[in-house]
């Protein structure tokens, strides 16, 4: 595994999300209204949309371009809409954000 | 798998409404209870409405199925089928079966549906006399209807006659009796009974009408039928469909209040408040129901109450139907025999075939019948559940909503008849056929269902009629049509005027405030309910409410539209359209510098620049507002633009300074949150070449004065404002415009557009508010200018000047 420190919690709203920029494209932070973290490439599997614009709700993001609502625990499309935003580990230590930008693993 | 404190619950009847209930219930504690259910029927629950399709052989039966077996295991359901209950021991909670199982309960819900009602004529029992309710009756008529022999249908209502119509398409020789002098008299008035009848006569039923059966004839099996009159016609099959009779001996004989059905309150509960009941078999307000649709809305309810939420109430329903035979289009809905203060609008046109009577009752909306167009069926019902006002559209209430679904399928008659390749949603490309299969495939009941499933009606929404129409169609008989007043989405019961109410009411400030008071199923909320309370939220506390940007959707957020490709608009405000050479000159210096891809000149009169990146935004704001502009809105559910003509200053028609007034209206009403966006735009004469009359408000300068016009609409489904009234002054029109927005802002739900406003609660509404009170309008057009003394910050030059900055910056960049 590979941590790189990307920032701190507070640097992303509750509810909120920030654009870490990587070689081979963007990942998504959230953070819910509880302060869990997730990652997910910030792109829709539907048409690319980029999920960091999306509405957060409960553990869940919706995307900006036609409502898609994906599962930030997962990546996966909720039901019946299908397919994958590929996940990154994160982790909040002492309030500071490590992103694990390489493997990105479809959990559904 | 007994889990200690699991409350147990036992359903009796495995039918619709009974397994409908588990499954909303699954839907709110899948965990909590410990389910058993009792069905006297060998299946498991299927789809009875589908019964008539199957006896037609349109349809296979285990295409009705609803729940599989293996759906009652993967929710831990214990199914008992071919057992009846025989006993209810309320005073230990206990059920028992016929074979002796007992099981005990803490909560009962009773679904036993209802029976045929057998004539007590003598032949009733002998062998070839059938009931027409569950798939036994359907598989007992097959085996007895031989090609060419002759069957005879006693009842000549919905049932009787798709049964009449399925035994004819096996082959035989159908006659229907019937007591009254039309068929489906409880749902047609004479004349649609009449050409009813004349269209399954040429498909070859044979009627006998205002006819009472005296005798079924035979010794060993059926061998004919007598008449009270001694007429007797030959018979080889006898069907009986003479209405339906609610199930309640089992409940009568464990002393549950019974009138005609078994009495229930608005919670579902019968008078023993363990035992809850839905369905057939329930008398509600005195009303009982055999349709499906009411039978789903009364699970819903009884869910949410086993689920302990108490949230819900059903107030009983109205019901529309359409019958499921092949090829006729027939649609009734409320009560449609004209009393002594009713009003009757008829159309007849016997060369087409088509035949609309629509009962109207201090201009709202009490019933309709129609035949061979039943197109514009969902819309007169959807008004009559909402009491719209009809008096300002009546002269072209019969001819149905122009344009139902996209513009280009304006002119087609039946749904039925579309084929199955043309597109019914425009916006994300579904045709007919997708939808019908869906429908019929996944088994879809609501509209809300189909969104899901297939996407059509799901972006602009403008097809919804058409969907509801082909769902209508495709389901036939009883189609779960939305109820007025539905839930917003899936985190709550409440609808949005109880959110608006409350809010008001007890003044609440903030969204989680709203959602504990309304109960809320999710933490915070989602993409639909978040953006409609912050909504609700500001229009309610100028001033005071803290906008939730959490809760805006991404173009208001950040104050740009987005594109598809995650880059950005930028649409400065031009004031009436009016701008000068320095002002150009400054956007194309602006385009320049950033390398703007395209730019465009907008439908609003204002100059689009494309292709902006996010990061990007900050920078040009700050060289926009430098050079004096302000946000244009263009992202936002806010007043949008107000297009002009130049009016009197220039133009030889001109009335009236139009691109002066126009620029005071927009001073007035920039920055002001809507429901959904605003358009204004003033025309100097009637020539109305900023095209006022499609606008949300349109002003149309004449001689004397300013003509106002409300409720237009340029987009998908285009829509001719409404004449409001006529006003001599440049600060009137300033009044009434802001009256107007302000009545909007407070009055219509959250995404609805004026025009959909307008026509749910009628013009009538509007001019009682604006026009016929002055009071009323000048206290609207106060909170108009009080709430605007909130809005006018330009949110373009606090981002410049870093608010917000996290949302315009990458958290971090990696290699």
């Amino acid at each position: 595994m590979n941590w790189i420190q990307v920032g701190r919690l507070e640097d992303i709203p509750r509810q909120g999300s920030r654009v870490v920029k990587t070689a081979t494209g963007e990942i998504a932070l959230f953070r819910t209204l509880d302060d869990q973290v997730f990652a997910l490439n910030n792109r829709c599997p539907h048409k690319g949309g980029q999920l960091s614009q999306g509405i957060v709700h409960g553990k869940r993001v919706t995307c900006p371009l036609h409502n898609w609502v994906i599962d930030l625990e997962s990546g996966a499309a909720i039901a019946p809409d299908n397919g994958c935003a590929h996940r990154h580990e994160v982790r909040v230590a002492h309030g500071e954000l490590f992103l694990e930008a390489e493997a990105g693993v479809c959990k559904a | 798998m007994m889990v200690k404190n699991k409350i147990r619950l036992v359903v009796i009847g495995n039918g619709m409404a009974g397994i409908r209930t588990i499954e909303e219930l699954l839907k709110m504690s899948a965990d909590e209870f410990d389910i058993t259910v009792f069905g006297s029927e060998p299946q498991p629950n299927y789809n009875r409405i589908l019964l008539s399709p199957v006896l037609s052989g349109e349809m296979a039966f285990k295409d009705t199925i609803l729940n599989d077996w293996s759906w009652y295991e993967q929710n831990h359901i214990t199914l008992h089928t071919g057992k009846t209950v025989t006993q209810i021991d309320r005073l230990h909670c206990l059920v028992e079966t016929d074979d002796g199982i007992v099981t005990p309960y803490d909560r009962l819900l009773i679904a036993t549906g209802s029976n045929p009602i057998m004539l007590p004529v003598p032949g009733i029992d002998l062998p070839g006399v059938l009931g027409y309710r569950s798939i036994d009756d359907v598989e007992k008529m097959l085996a007895a209807s031989m090609p060419g022999k002759r069957a005879v249908v006693i009842g000549g209502g919905l049932l009787g006659l798709e049964a009449a119509n399925g035994l004819s398409l096996r082959g035989m020789d159908v006659a229907v009796v019937h007591l009254c002098e039309w068929p489906m008299e409880r749902q047609l008035d004479k004349v649609g009974g009449g050409l009813l009848q004349q269209a399954l006569e040429q498909r070859g039923l044979k009627f006998y009408m205002s006819r009472q059966t005296d005798a079924i004839l035979g010794e060993t099996s059926v061998t004919g039928l007598r008449f009270s009159g001694g007429e007797e016609i030959p018979a080889d099959l006898v069907v009986m469909s003479a209405g339906i009779r609610p199930n309640i001996a089992l409940a009568k004989s464990a002393g549950i209040h019974c009138e005609r059905g078994i009495v229930v309150s608005d919670t579902m509960q019968t008078y023993d408040p363990k035992i809850y009941s839905v369905g057939e078999c329930v008398q509600h307000r005195g009303q009982t129901y055999g349709l499906v649709a009411p039978l789903f809305e009364q699970a819903k309810v009884a869910a949410n109450h086993l689920a302990r939420y108490g949230a819900m109430r059903y107030e009983g329903s109205s019901v529309s139907t359409k019958l499921k035979v092949t090829g006729i289009d027939l649609f009734s809905a409320g009560d449609f025999n004209a009393g002594a203060q009713d009003e009757e609008l008829l159309l007849q046109d016997a060369a087409r075939g088509v035949y609309k009577k629509l009962v109207l009752r201090n201009n709202k909306l009490r019933g309709a019948v129609m035949y061979g167009d039943t197109m514009d069926g969902p819309w007169y019902f959807q008004m009559m559940r909402d009491e719209t006002d009809v008096s300002e559209m009546r002269e072209h209430l019969l001819f149905g909503q122009m344009h139902i679904g996209d513009s280009g399928h304006g002119g087609t008659a039946a749904v039925a008849n579309l084929p199955d390749s043309v597109e019914v949603c425009g916006c994300n490309g579904v045709c007919k056929g997708a939808i019908v299969n869906a429908i019929i495939d996944k088994k879809l009941f609501t509209l809300e269902e189909v969104r899901a499933h297939t996407k059509a009606s799901a972006s602009c929404g403008s097809c919804t009629g058409l969907v509801e129409a082909i769902l209508a169609n495709t389901l036939g008989g009883d189609y779960s049509a939305q109820p007025s007043k539905k839930p917003i989405c899936g985190c709550t019961e409440h609808a949005h005027q109880d959110m608006q109410q409350t809010i008001r009411e007890r003044g609440l400030k903030t969204i989680p405030e709203v959602m504990q008071a309304l109960q809320w199923k999710t933490p915070d909320g989602c993409h639909v309910c978040r953006p409609a309370l912050n909504y609700y939220l500001l229009a309610a506390w100028p001033g005071e409410y803290a906008d939730d940007s959490r809760s805006r959707f991404i173009n208001e957020r950040v104050h740009a539209n987005i594109q598809k490709d995650g880059t950005y608009s930028v649409i400065p405000r031009i004031w009436g359209g009016v701008t000068s050479p320095a002002e150009l000159r400054a956007i194309a210096e602006i385009a320049e510098r950033h390398e703007v891809p395209t730019v465009h000149i907008t439908g609003g009169q204002r100059i689009g620049l494309y292709g902006i990146t996010k990061e990007n935004l900050p920078k040009m704001w700050s060289e926009l507002v430098e050079a004096g502009f302000v946000s244009g809105h263009a992202y936002g559910k806010s007043l949008r633009t107000v297009k002009t003509c130049v009016g009197s200053e220039w133009c030889r028609f001109g009335t009236q300074d139009s691109t002066g007034l126009g620029i005071q209206v927009e001073k007035m009403t920039w920055g002001s949150w809507t429901p959904h966006k605003f358009k204004i735009a003033v025309s100097g004469c009637p020539r109305n070449c900023v095209e006022a009359t499609i606008k949300d408000f349109g002003v149309v300068c004449v001689d004397s004065g300013y003509e106002l016009h409300v409720g237009g609409n340029g987009g998908v489904k285009v829509r001719v404002t409404d004449f409001l009234c006529k006003v001599a002054s440049e600060a009137e029109v300033l009044e009434y415009c802001g009256a107007f927005m302000q009545l909007y802002r407070e009055d219509a739900h959250y995404l609805d557009r004026t025009a959909p406003w307008i026509e749910r609660v009628g013009l009538a509404h509007v001019k009682r508010h604006i026009v016929d009170d002055a009071a009323k309008r000048a206290e609207l057009y106060a909170r108009f200018l009080e709430s605007q003394r909130y809005s006018q910050d330009d949110p373009w030059k606090e981002r410049a000047e870093g608010k917000e900055a996290h949302e315009f910056t990458a958290l971090a960049t990696i290699a």
